[in-house]
């Protein structure tokens, strides 16, 4: 059962996201925003201005309109502060639950004799070794190397089923803050104090540790020169109007800069960035820093693990092929006995498989009557040895040796039938399984088929239709992988895969330009996971595949991967949107703006107030309006994201385009038309 | 319109549309060092001027050595001119006798000339001796021109090499562009010129005797030679002060339609070299889809609004008086005989300040080909357009000189368009930004911006002061139209157009030094920063184009880069514009003249 990670309707968070936005109005955290900055600074001088009128000349008409638009004007750079805020608050929230977690617990350290002395979490340095009863808190990240036990994950993965935790292998890697259920561990030490996972990820979802990506760099320069561009456009107005022996006021010039300069998407750019990692967050995916969420955006590859990824993960049984002359029945027979002390779970799908075909099996009563041979990786070979009879499966070659070594008549032709029947199952993708007795020898062939998890070949598509090439990894031959490629819909597949062979296909792929993305969980996987420009790692994997990697999956969901990539691009789409949005409105506000400030000395500018507004003050008070409410209108929008749908990049473009370039261009028409009715009706002006 | 006008407008879009392409792939060849036929001849010359020179052809220059090039050539280049400008009285070749500039006038004119600009703030044949015109015109005409080739090829290297520290080299780019592009078409050009009756002669002038029997001298010299260079160079720059107007520096209708061609030849054709570099056709005629649009639609606008004149003017038509005593107090240029129809009075085509020889269409057509070029070379006078002709005018010089544009110039700043349109629209498809496969980040979109910003600064900001000190007392008109010829000085000059409005004393020492500097800062704030844009995206490795990547032809990335060039445009500009032509176009409506 999932925890809800966030309430993201919760009053308290718009609280604490109001207080937020009132905090950040200190000039030194405007000051990295370029863009709010200058309005900042705007607002400063036109409340200055309206002061001034007021001490000078009382309540006045013109008092009533600087201080109005002083007003609006505090009010935009508030509104983006609040879209940061907001934005940053559900990290927060989250932030507070895990710190919940980081109590400070007393751990109990391994000494040289083998016993232990309690000492305090925060005092373990790397190297040490702890030990960790059942229903105690595990308190440093760190190794198992001793013992397997049930930990509850969920103060980290918001899981409540426990994962079970091992020494050796891949399941070996622990965190600090989550609880043993049962059993005993023995764990190595491996953070330094402070710098535990927990504290990672308490700074990332908190964004302490925030630092902006380089396509937001890029565009934060590009929004600065556009400021300074319309800072050009709107000083030299002054002398313009001069030369035509009109004397403008400031507040017009500063309302007409802050309609100008993309308040829009100034102001709504971080909050933008924080989402997006937010909706990595709540889908249980840790990003390690913003420019892997981008870098998710702009992958090119994907690299998929065939097991666990794209197939369930174990062979099952699909069929039973006898070879000419062996009744199906004793085949069947044979198979269930050779499998019945198999846990496996290919072992497990041939009894469900034989189960299901009406094959039925006795072995005897008394245990000591049946040997099991388990399968190793020498022998590649199980079975069982039943007082009268030698069962055996396993691979093709193996279990064929075996049987040629009974010296049964006959053994040539079968040894060449079985060959034969196993070549067409590796053909088709399977795993042949050949069975013999020591009574018949050969007796056939089980089909033992991965099976590809439902929904895979839907998802391959829409990842196609974004232009990203899929390509599986797996250790299989080239036909199996061939057939299994073919069965989930990938674009091309990488068979007999070595963990090395995943790295130089990474590099390759990268000399070519490309950006890859890959998952993984495995201490084989952590220099490809390194390599890859986004390497998703189970939580549930190694601590050196998780160094590795930039992002973490809590859920340990390898095909989540296309989701992120969708988030990725989600999140560059709505920046760009918003900003093509941003800049497009600025036409609207030129007409509302400019005729209102010439009108009363040059009236047949008043021809290009096509909105027909009220009156030169309604005209340019319903643009600052506007601006500082637009805000406030697409701060959903911000931190939802634009819908994505994967289809062709023409289409998505022109779509777009249509939606945010021309929307751009006529909602601030009908917006300022609006509110300058609005405001008229009210008396404002 | 007549049938003809669109006649001429389809054959001048066609001819340049087929000329375009070959010439392009053409330039490219020799730029990058590949033979043609023409080096059997020209080969030894070129080896010879790299041997004398001491220029190694092989070496291959990063963006900084390159840009140093640059500014060492036109330093060199700017103390040579305004060397001989500054010494003409006691220098040789100078038959009339004529003294020295004074020091803020050579200054102005020796930045004008190595900008690519030729502002003129002299008159051309009463001021300048025949070695000041030579050096000024003939050879600072050759050589602009060949810079912003060059610099146009560094460039388009940056976009088409990968992974790469160099931009070519300089001097061979100047070298083989003076030789193999301006050298062969000057002469080809120069003989359909004369062959219209242009002059070329190298007499200075000859006395007429009048019908009135007095006696004129009349000034001739070698003008068909230096009017092909100052249009395929897009100088600008006139033989005579009357420039494309004089009836011997463009005699027939044939001769204007050559010209005109000459000055969008090569801007034409340096977009193909573009897509020549980096493979793709379609991007080339994607980008010169958009310039052609943007030229069609300042064409037909000029020429819209010059066919239906002024309603002062049809008002005087139907009153039976001479339309020009009215409309003009101000007017500056000798009002041109009207051949006008007096059928209807409600719209009286502005003859005002054209040619009869070439009528409204031509006279529109050259004015927008010369402003969307970074050209100035005029046939009409532009003071004279009607307001929204004049609007049209400074628009295409303030979108920054890329529609076609200057000689290299022109397609440098489409690209640095593209890259801004690219970078504002390209994340809707979900990626980050890349041009052809470069990833346009943070140091390409400041370097951009710096392009953007740089000239559109001395533009405002000294029309700005202008307005407001130095710039009242040198105007012939008052109120929106004197605006409009202030701004359009500066913007002449900050764009490298060259052209003047005309109805404003340029020649003192606060316009030749406001001027010089908007000239210069609008050259090289443009070129410098491109060129580091160039160096930054030649080092970067190409992502693959695939059918995921920003699609950068076809017809809504036209659409998109226009609006971006409209928007960026328009916006920065609208308030200036709106206190000028616009003002002055509603007013005109109600009668108000100046």
């Amino acid at each position: 059962m999932k925890r809800n990670r966030t309430q993201s309707h919760a009053p308290s968070m718009y609280r604490r996201a109001t207080a937020d936005a009132f905090r950040k109005l200190n000039p030194r955290l405007l000051a990295r925003n370029p863009v709010m900055f200058v309005v900042g600074a705007g607002s400063l001088l036109t409340t200055v201005a309206f002061l001034h009128d007021l001490v000078l000349h009382g309540w006045s008409a013109r008092a009533a309109f600087g201080g109005q638009i002083s007003l609006w004007l505090w009010a935009t750079v508030l509104f983006a502060n609040f879209a940061e805020a907001l934005a940053e608050g559900r990290g927060k929230a989250q932030a507070d639950t895990l710190r919940n977690a980081r109590r400070d617990t007393p751990a109990f350290r391994l000494r040289d004799g083998g016993t232990t002395e309690e000492v305090s979490a925060s005092a373990l340095v790397p190297a040490d070794l702890v030990v960790v009863e059942a229903g105690q808190v595990i308190p440093a990240d760190g190794t198992v190397v001793e013992g397997a036990a049930a930990v509850d994950e969920s103060a980290i993965t918001g899981e409540s089923a426990p994962v079970v935790r091992e020494s050796g292998g891949d399941r070996s890697a622990v965190t600090g803050g989550t609880t043993v259920l049962s059993d005993r561990l023995v764990i190595r030490v491996t953070q330094e104090p402070g710098k535990s996972f927990l504290d990672r990820m308490i700074a990332l979802v908190e964004g302490a540790e925030r630092q902006k990506t380089p396509n937001e760099i890029a565009l934060n320069i590009l929004l600065a020169g556009l400021t300074i561009v319309f800072l050009l456009a709107v000083v030299t107005l002054k002398p313009f109007a001069l030369f035509h022996g009109v004397n403008v006021g400031v507040v017009v010039l500063i309302a007409l800069l802050v309609c100008l300069i993309p308040t829009t998407i100034g102001g709504l750019l971080a909050a933008i960035g924080i989402a997006g990692m937010d909706r990595l967050l709540r889908r249980n995916v840790l990003a390690m820093s913003g420019r892997a969420v981008e870098a998710a955006g702009d992958v090119d590859v994907l690299l998929l693990d065939k097991t666990g990824t794209i197939t369930l993960g174990n062979r099952m049984a699909a069929d039973f092929m006898p070879l000419p002359g062996v009744e199906r029945a004793a085949m069947i027979r044979a198979a269930l006995q050779a499998s019945s002390g198999d846990e496996t779970p290919e072992g497990r799908s041939i009894v469900d498989l034989a189960r299901a075909q009406g094959g039925e099996a006795t072995l005897p009563a008394s245990p000591g009557e049946v040997q099991r041979i388990p399968f190793t990786a020498q022998t590649r070979m199980s079975g069982i040895d039943l007082p009268d009879e030698q069962l055996r499966k396993g691979a093709t070659d193996a279990v064929l040796a075996w049987a040629d070594s009974l010296g049964l008549p006959g053994i040539a032709e079968r040894r060449a039938e079985a060959q034969r029947l196993a070549d067409v199952i590796a053909t088709d993708g399977g795993t042949p399984l050949v069975v013999a007795s020591t009574k018949v020898g050969v007796l056939g062939v089980i089909h033992l088929k991965d099976v590809v998890k439902p929904g895979m070949r839907d998802r391959f598509e829409r990842i196609r239709a974004m232009g990203i090439r899929t390509v599986m990894i797996t250790g299989d031959n080239r036909l199996t992988a061939k057939a299994i490629a073919a069965e989930a819909g990938v674009d091309d597949y990488l068979a007999e895969a070595k963990p090395e062979d995943k790295l130089h296909l990474i590099v390759d792929m990268q000399k070519g330009g490309r950006l890859v993305a890959m998952s993984g969980d495995g201490t084989n996987d952590a220099p490809a996971l390194a390599q890859s420009d986004v390497g998703l790692v189970m939580n549930t994997g190694t601590q050196a595949a998780r160094e590795a990697g930039n992002m973490i999956d809590l859920d340990s969901d390898p095909t989540k991967l296309i989701e992120i990539v969708e988030i990725g691009k989600q999140l560059l789409i709505t920046r760009g949107a918003l900003t093509t949005f941003s800049v497009a409105n600025d036409v609207a506000k030129y007409f509302a703006i400019i005729p209102a400030i010439f009108v009363a000395s040059l009236p047949q500018l008043g021809a290009l107030d096509v909105m027909g507004l009220t009156s030169p003050e309604s005209a340019v008070l319903s643009a600052v309006i506007f601006n500082a409410l637009i805000i406030v209108a697409l701060i959903p929008l911000a931190l939802r994201g634009v819908r994505y749908r994967p289809r062709s990049t023409a289409h998505a473009l022109r779509t777009n385009l249509l939606v945010y370039g021309l929307g751009g261009l006529v909602a601030p028409f009908v917006g300022i038309k609006c509110i300058d009715l609005l405001i008229t009706a009210l008396g404002l002006v | 319109m007549t049938p003809r006008d669109y006649l001429q407008l389809a054959l001048f879009l066609g001819i340049l549309a087929l000329a375009s392409p070959p010439l392009g792939r053409y330039i490219h060849r020799v730029l990058e060092g590949g033979r043609t036929w023409l080096h059997p001849l020209l080969g030894p010359v070129e080896r010879l001027i790299y041997a004398a020179a001491g220029v190694d052809p092989t070496r291959d220059h990063t963006w900084q050595r390159y840009a140093a090039c640059v500014l060492g050539f036109t330093l060199a280049g700017f103390c040579l001119t305004f060397g001989v400008l500054m010494f003409q009285d006691v220098l040789p070749l100078n038959p009339q006798g004529f003294p020295a500039p004074s020091w803020d006038l050579a200054l102005n004119t020796a930045v004008s000339f190595v900008t690519n600009t030729n502002w003129q703030a002299y008159g051309g044949e009463a001021t300048m001796s025949h070695l000041s015109q030579m050096v000024a015109l003939t050879y600072q005409n050759f050589v602009s021109a060949a810079v912003g080739i060059a610099v146009c090829m560094a460039v388009v290297r940056g976009v088409a090499r990968a992974e790469a520290q160099g931009l070519g080299n300089f001097w061979t780019d100047l070298v083989r562009a003076n030789l193999y592009v301006l050298l062969p078409l000057c002469v080809v050009g120069a003989l359909a010129l004369v062959s219209q009756g242009m002059v070329q002669t190298f007499a200075a002038s000859f006395t007429a005797l009048t019908p009135e029997g007095a006696t004129q001298t009349i000034a001739v010299g070698p003008v068909a030679s230096q009017v092909i260079i100052k249009m395929l160079g897009t100088n600008g720059g006139g033989f005579f002060n009357a420039n494309g107007a004089h009836p011997f520096e463009n005699p027939t209708a044939v001769s204007n339609f050559i010209q005109m061609l000459a000055i969008f030849l090569l801007p034409s054709a340096l977009v193909f070299t573009l897509g020549t570099a980096v493979r793709r056709p379609r991007h080339a005629w994607t980008v010169w889809g958009v310039m052609a649009g943007v030229f069609l639609a300042g064409a037909l606008l000029i020429a819209h609004f010059e066919y239906r004149g002024t309603p002062a003017m049809a008002q005087a038509v139907a009153a039976g008086s001479p339309a020009t005593s009215v409309a003009a107090p101000g007017v500056t240029s000798p009002p041109a005989p009207a051949s006008m129809p007096a059928s209807t009075p409600s719209s009286v085509p502005n003859m005002e300040g054209k040619e009869v020889r070439f009528g409204i269409f031509s006279s529109a057509l050259f004015a927008t080909i010369t402003t969307d070029a970074s050209c100035g070379a005029v046939n009409a006078m532009h003071d004279s357009l009607t307001p929204i002709g004049g609007l049209v005018a400074l628009v295409n010089m303030q979108l920054g000189e890329i529609i076609f544009g200057g000689v290299g110039s022109g397609l440098y700043g489409m690209v640095l368009f593209i890259i801004l349109t690219v970078f504002l629209a390209g994340l809707m498809v979900g990626r980050t930004p890349d041009y052809l496969g470069k990833r346009i980040e943070g140091r390409e979109v400041t370097w951009s911006v710096a392009a953007l910003l740089l000239p559109a600064m001395p533009l405002l900001g000294f029309t700005a002061l202008s307005a407001v000190g130095w710039g009242p007392e040198a105007l012939a008109n008052a109120g929106a139209h004197g605006f409009s010829e202030l701004l359009y000085a500066y913007t002449s000059a900050s764009q490298n157009n060259g052209s003047a409005f005309g109805g404003l004393t340029v020649n003192s020492p606060a316009f030749n030094l406001t001027t010089a500097a908007a000239m210069l800062i609008g050259r090289f704030g443009v070129m410098l920063p491109m060129l580091v844009v160039a160096g930054s995206l030649a080092a970067r490795r190409p992502r693959p184009i695939t059918d995921a990547s920003f699609p950068v032809e076809g017809g809504t990335f036209a659409l998109l880069l226009t609006s971006v060039i409209i928007i960026v445009g328009a916006l920065t500009y609208l308030p200036a514009l709106s206190l000028g032509p616009i003002v002055e176009h509603l007013q005109m409506l109600e009668g108000l003249l100046f």
